[in-house]
């Protein structure tokens, strides 16, 4: 839902591809925040670029620009959202089950997301092959999945940490995405995530921060 | 295999008068345990130590498997909280534990260390993880460290450039942050482990001579822990 908004200044700075960036098209989403949709090429290096590097000094995306403050980084700009536009909160009142949100969040932004990011699959690709790479990467999301199947177990309802939609669905439909249409994860194999990934399709706000549907999609 | 009991003690500041309900496992030479115990220290809360130590495989035990089934230390148990993962514990224990702020209230500044944090938690430390980096030996049939190296030095380019115009004292600013917290272990851990040429970043090697004077950090170092005579690599 990028579209310019009468008085606010949100602009996102996205590549369609990239799943840290589809947490934040979703958080934006459920938020109900207007923001304009800014594309950065990844394949073709845009986010080296000097006017991206000047908004950027650290050259990745997301980037978010909230009139004059400039946020980078997925769990950073959504905590941001969230203190700053607090409806529609992304993180239920009590203590133990925003423990459980922060923990499932970052299993998959520090534990599975970065190990089968693209620049340390090409290095795998460099120094092996490029056949290695899809099995390093299943590898690496089967045991992260395998975590997050017995941390959630407990907690899920018709999301993953109950009845509502917070954080901890917000950090998995990217990468329960990315999973199975990109690297070829079975949902058979992970029967809770499969069932979450098949609700989060069904939800607007997630349906429309998809990367296929995004102004930059490749198709 | 049980954990070893014996190795449990007491964090800083634990005494009888104090009545603490937090158990913290730590291995003494993990950086991610290292955050929290800085944590802990910082905003003088006491807690129960108790040893993992990973050199023995004793992650994958029973026990610590119903605690943490990615088998990563820290694991922090609040009363009937069990919660893993370092950036996780680092955000409840802020929400819980008021005193001695450790993420500042103005939202860009608040969000700048959020920002810091989960470069290294997600975009550097990651990557050169023990055991990746033992898989990847295993792959290449060559020594992973030029790979650690990489990553680190990557990672702390973009710190440096975020932070030059932030840092004053601390990486923020004038006050002790969340940025501070796992920043100090990182540059410790790039230093002693991974021979980084620090004189590459002088923002991050200014922060380090002030981290290393701090008692806080002091307190929390490897070397102080109770699991640190028995393990000495």
């Amino acid at each position: 839902m990028a579209s310019a908004s009468v008085g606010k200044e949100l602009t996102l700075y996205s590549y369609w591809r990239s799943s840290c960036s589809h947490r934040v098209r979703i958080a934006l989403n459920l938020k109900g925040l207007k923001y304009e949709y800014k594309p950065v090429n990844l394949l073709k290096g845009e986010q080296s670029r000097p006017e991206f590097l000047q908004l950027n000094p650290v050259g990745c995306v997301p980037v978010l620009v909230d009139d004059h403050v400039v946020l980078y980084d997925s769990f950073a700009i959504i905590m941001y959202l969230e203190d700053k536009y607090p409806h529609n909160p992304l993180l239920p009142h009590d203590i133990y089950k925003r423990a459980i949100n922060f923990q499932a969040a970052s299993v998959v932004s520090s534990t599975i997301q970065p190990l089968h990011n693209l620049s340390l699959l090409n290095y795998i690709g460099e120094k092996v092959g490029p056949d290695e790479k899809l099995p390093w990467a299943q590898s690496i999301i089967r045991r992260g999945f395998k975590a997050l199947e017995k941390l959630l177990k407990d907690h899920t309802g018709r999301y993953a940490t109950g009845d509502e939609v917070f954080l901890a669905d917000i950090f998995l439909a990217p990468q329960l995405h990315a999973a199975f249409k990109r690297f070829n994860i079975h949902m058979n194999e992970f029967p809770i995530l499969a069932r979450l990934h098949e609700t989060y399709n069904e939800i607007p706000a997630f349906q429309e921060a998809l990367p296929e549907n995004q102004p930059d999609a490749v198709h | 295999m049980d954990l070893d009991l014996r190795k449990s003690g007491h964090g800083i500041g634990s005494n009888a008068s104090l009545q603490s309900n937090l158990v913290l496992y730590s291995y003494c030479h993990s950086s991610c345990s290292w955050r929290i115990r800085f944590a802990l220290s910082l905003k003088g809360i006491p807690y129960e130590y108790k040893a993992v130590d990973l050199s023995k495989g004793e992650q994958y035990s029973p026990e610590f498997e119903r605690l943490n089934p990615l088998h990563y230390v820290p694991v922090l148990v609040d009363d009937n909280v069990v919660v893993s993962d370092s950036y996780a514990i680092f955000l409840h224990l802020e929400e819980k534990y008021t005193q001695k702020p450790l993420l500042p209230v103005d939202p860009q500044l608040r969000a700048l260390n959020l920002q810091v944090a989960s470069i290294i938690h997600s975009s550097i430390q990651p990557l050169h993880m023990l055991n990746v980096l033992k898989d990847m030996e295993k792959m290449f049939c060559a020594e992973s460290k030029p790979w650690a190296q990489f990553t680190i030095d990557k990672g702390f380019s973009a710190l440096e450039k975020l932070l030059k115009d932030f840092a004053g004292t601390y990486a923020t600013g004038e006050h002790i942050y969340m940025a501070d917290v796992f920043l100090a272990p990182q540059i410790t851990l790039a230093v002693q482990r991974f021979d980084i040429d620090m004189s590459k970043f002088p923002t991050l090697s200014r922060l380090y001579e002030t981290y290393k004077a701090l008692p806080e950090f002091q307190a929390s170092s490897p070397q102080r822990q109770p699991d640190a005579l028995i393990h000495n690599p």
